[in-house]
């Protein structure tokens, strides 16, 4: 018997999805080994028919988004006691990805630029959605959404991530190969090599150490092509982020913007970046690096781009050692 | 009431709910959005310039339309002009990518419906019962053509899934002599392959009178105004050019600089639905009702279409003149003629992709203006024509260029109301006393709403989105007669008896 695969979405953008359907050709090669018995954005499926499976009777339960209503809560944790595996499959469900960055408001404040003050709006009576409404007596009902976002991992127990918004098809397929196999990394391993983004950067470091003053914006200059962007005075967050995607943006002469998430060895993004600014810029003390990561405007939302819900601040209103806003 | 949550074989998330009365004909219907993801408010605070790579991440079926439009506004805030070269390669991107994705939509999402048949089985009214029809070759066509356009936006973009090379005054690289052969030789293909795909269309779809009686009924007719994006020379443009809006005579109604957008469209709030509902302001909100009356527009393929004087390129625009001379001339109200006007934007993509991929200018090494820094708050505006309507990102920033305020207005919550209404039409011209309700019916209800193409990840940017589709059936007292999902026919005939039952 093929082993069961279960694909789930929670609060997601699609792109997930997309990712799968880019295997092209190749999703016949995973079809070939195992049995998709759930793919929601692909096949009809029906939760009831999952909630009906014996506790671990699917193989692996692969799941992307983050999670933001109780509903997102409940089948995350249905379907972790339905699957022998469960992997957080893309930065929202890996590390809260960019919907995470509603973190830095209330969904108090949220619903009042959505529903009252965005400049289309005409609301008189500040109408905003209701969980529950009756109209002639039909009673129409809507889920709660969550104050905070969160990581999969917050949820329930998650056996391996796989990185990325979205994630490079390869992973996935060299992560279906290695669970046929029986060939698994320890429980809780990112799959992805454990190595930072300026390893396997085509750019090229020029200095030993940083000479630019400050942070240059996207708009302020037009970067060389061969040269490391972090040297040019761009944010980069290559040194933070782990590989995986082919070194993507540096190839187009962007900069990381660290949707792969860290390597092992980081906790906290944001924090680390700030002070492996210090070992490889030019000035050392506290106080050029503090002026150099005030250079960029609300600095937290770059460095956490993809990680808030991660990082130890988790949410704005939780105070950190560190403050960069 | 009838639910049908989640909605199948869509990008997304959302729920139908068809509410029966005492003689078990259809009382009400809705359309629920179920999630808010709060894009516009978390975006406050940020580098403007950040734009295109954040929100994008509103939708991953596509982000190319977000990071245009951001890019676009990011342009119009600093007042800054790309370089020629810039604007062709942007614009031979977003024509490779609304090919792709009208293709994904026809051969994944809508199209199944008419090549497998609205009444087959479940189970094989999707890809795998299109390749079947068509031939294993045509399956293998159609993911190849998906793939080698992926590749080269890949190439160009960075990345097909969130792409980052968009910038204020241009795009991040220069493309090269390599990349512009194989872009020409995917535009070639792209344009054979909409006109195969045209061909197939016209077997399947015009070839059948059944399907085209089906097409030209009243149970998917609304007449609405209708908004979409033209260029100069009054022709469709995905990628830049004023907003106009026809009455439901197709007679012009308005055409307008997108910084004038707060003058024509408003939103209304209700209190079932996350989503905003969008309407003509100088018409204002009457409800959910058709009409000149009513301020309720349409945006997708056919409106583009209907507010257009035709298609830029030759063969596209033979393709536009035999659509409305089929269906009885401008403008076309009916809903399901939707899926042949993207086969009409099909043909044009690729047609417009080749012209642009052989401009000289394709590999010009000058591809970004650098703009002058603000010295006052500004405010950018960018719209571009997304696969499923009209699109508008509109940011307000300090001097420091971070953002003060934001609103995004996308198609699918521009289409939110205009479905409301077409599911409740084709459930009242479907679902009637003694007729039962049948899988192959309700998926009828069903194609009212998939016509459109609902992404619901765009929709909810506003939200986080769920949305497989289930169908709940209540009954006059409101009470849940069965909540099915549409893949299950046992359940169907079960609810059916159960009507059947009830209504006795
Ligand atoms: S990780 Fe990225 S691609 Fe995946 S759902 Fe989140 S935003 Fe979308
Ligand atoms: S900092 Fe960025 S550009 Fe520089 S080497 Fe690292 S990844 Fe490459
Ligand atoms: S370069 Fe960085 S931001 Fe870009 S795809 Fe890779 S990990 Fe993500």
């Amino acid at each position: 018997m093929k082993p069961k695969v279960g694909f789930y979405w929670m609060g997601t953008c699609g792109g997930c999805e997309e990712s799968v359907v880019d295997l092209a050709e190749r999703i016949l090669d995973v079809v070939a080994a195992v049995d998709i018995i759930f793919w929601p954005v692909a096949m009809d499926f029906k939760l009831e028919d999952v909630e009906a499976m014996a506790d671990g009777s699917i193989a692996v339960a692969i799941i992307n988004g983050s999670v933001k209503t109780s509903h997102d809560e409940y089948v995350a944790k249905m379907l972790r006691k339905k699957a022998g595996l469960v992997i957080a499959y893309g930065s929202c469900a890996h590390l809260g990805g960019i919907p995470g960055l509603a973190n830095f408001h209330s969904i108090d404040a949220i619903f009042d630029r959505v529903y009252k003050e965005v400049p289309t709006v005409y609301n008189d009576k500040g109408i905003v959605p209701q969980l529950r409404t009756e109209i002639d007596g039909m009673i129409l009902e809507l889920p709660t959404i969550n104050n905070t976002v969160q990581k999969l991992d917050d949820i329930v127990s998650v056996d391996y991530y796989i990185p990325g918004c979205a994630p490079n098809p390869d992973l996935l397929m060299a992560g279906i190969q290695a669970i046929l196999s029986g060939n698994l990394p320890p429980v809780g391993s990112v799959l992805s090599p454990n190595r930072n983004m300026c390893d396997s950067c085509p750019k090229e470091r020029k200095e030993e150490k940083i000479m630019v003053k400050e942070f240059k914006r996207y708009y302020e200059i037009i970067p060389d092509e061969d040269q490391c962007l972090l040297e040019q005075g761009l944010m980069c967050l290559g040194p933070v982020t782990r590989i995986g995607c082919g070194e993507l943006c540096m190839k187009a002469n962007m900069p990381c913007r660290g949707c792969y998430g860290p390597t092992d060895q980081i906790e906290d993004m944001g924090t680390k970046y700030a002070s492996a600014l210090a070992t490889i810029w030019y000035e050392t003390n506290e106080e050029d690096i503090d002026r150099i990561v005030r250079s960029i405007p609300n600095f937290a939302s770059i460095a956490y781009m993809f990680s808030l819900p991660a990082s130890i601040m988790k949410r704005k209103r939780i105070k950190s050692e560190v403050d960069f806003k | 009431m009838i639910t049908i949550d989640p909605v199948t074989r869509l990008e997304g998330h959302g729920k139908i709910s068809i509410h029966l009365n005492e003689e078990g004909e259809v009382n009400a219907a809705y359309f629920q959005v179920p999630e808010l993801r709060g894009f516009e408010k978390f975006i406050e605070g940020m580098p403007v310039e950040e734009m295109p790579r954040v929100t994008q991440r509103i939708c991953g079926v596509c982000p190319t339309a977000h990071h245009m439009a951001a890019t676009r506004a990011l342009d119009d805030l600093w007042k800054v002009e790309p370089p020629s070269a810039a604007h062709k390669i942007r614009e031979f991107i977003y024509n490779s990518f609304l090919h792709e994705d009208h293709t994904l939509h026809f051969y994944f999402l809508g199209g199944p419906d008419f090549v497998v048949g609205p009444d087959a089985p479940k189970a094989e009214r999707n890809i795998l019962g299109v390749i079947q029809a068509a031939g294993i070759e045509a399956g293998k066509k159609v993911i190849g053509m998906r793939k080698e356009i992926r590749e080269i936006m890949t190439e160009i973009t960075g990345k097909v899934i969130h792409p980052v090379f968009g910038l204020p005054g241009g795009i991040s690289k220069a493309l090269n002599k390599d990349i512009q052969d194989r872009a020409i030789k995917a535009s070639e293909r792209a344009i054979e392959f909409a006109q195969w795909t045209i061909g197939l269309f016209d077997k399947i779809v015009l070839g059948n009178e059944e399907y085209v009686k089906l097409i030209t009924g009243d149970i998917y007719r609304n007449e609405t105004y209708y908004m979409g994006m033209v260029d100069k020379n009054d022709k469709v443009n995905f990628y830049r050019g004023d907003i106009k809006i026809v009455d439901p005579n197709g007679k012009e109604y308005a055409k307008f600089d997108v910084h004038k957008y707060t003058d024509y469209i408003a939103e209304h709030v209700e209190p079932w639905t996350y989503v905003r509902q969008t309407y003509l302001k100088p018409i204002g909100w009457k409800g959910f009702v058709d009409g000149p009356d009513s301020g309720i527009y349409r945006v997708n393929p056919l409106a583009r279409l209907n507010v257009a004087g035709g298609m830029a390129t030759p063969l596209a625009q033979k393709e536009y003149e035999r659509l409305y001379s089929t269906l009885g001339g401008k403008p076309v109200h009916a809903t399901l003629a939707w899926h042949w006007a993207r086969l009409v934007e099909l043909l044009y993509a690729g047609e417009r992709m080749l012209e642009l991929a052989s401009d000289p200018e394709f590999v010009d090494s000058n591809v970004r203006t650098l703009p002058d820094k603000l010295t006052e708050e500004s405010r950018g505006i960018g719209v571009v024509e997304a696969p499923r309507g009209t699109l508008i990102h509109d940011y307000t920033t300090d001097e420091n260029a971070v953002i003060k305020h934001a609103n995004l207005i996308v198609a699918t919550q521009q289409n939110a109301a205009p479905i409301n209404m077409g599911i409740g039409q084709a459930a009242r011209g479907l679902i009637q006393k003694g007729v039962p309700v049948t899988d192959g019916l309700l998926n009828k209800v069903e194609m009212a709403f998939r016509a459109y193409d609902p992404c619901f990840a765009c929709a909810t940017h506003t939200l986080p989105g769920q949305l497989p589709l289930n169908l709940e059936i209540y009954d006059h007292r409101d009470k849940l007669l069965q909540k099915v999902n549409m893949a299950n026919y046992d359940r169907i005939d079960t609810i059916d008896s159960r009507i059947q039952e009830e209504i006795k």
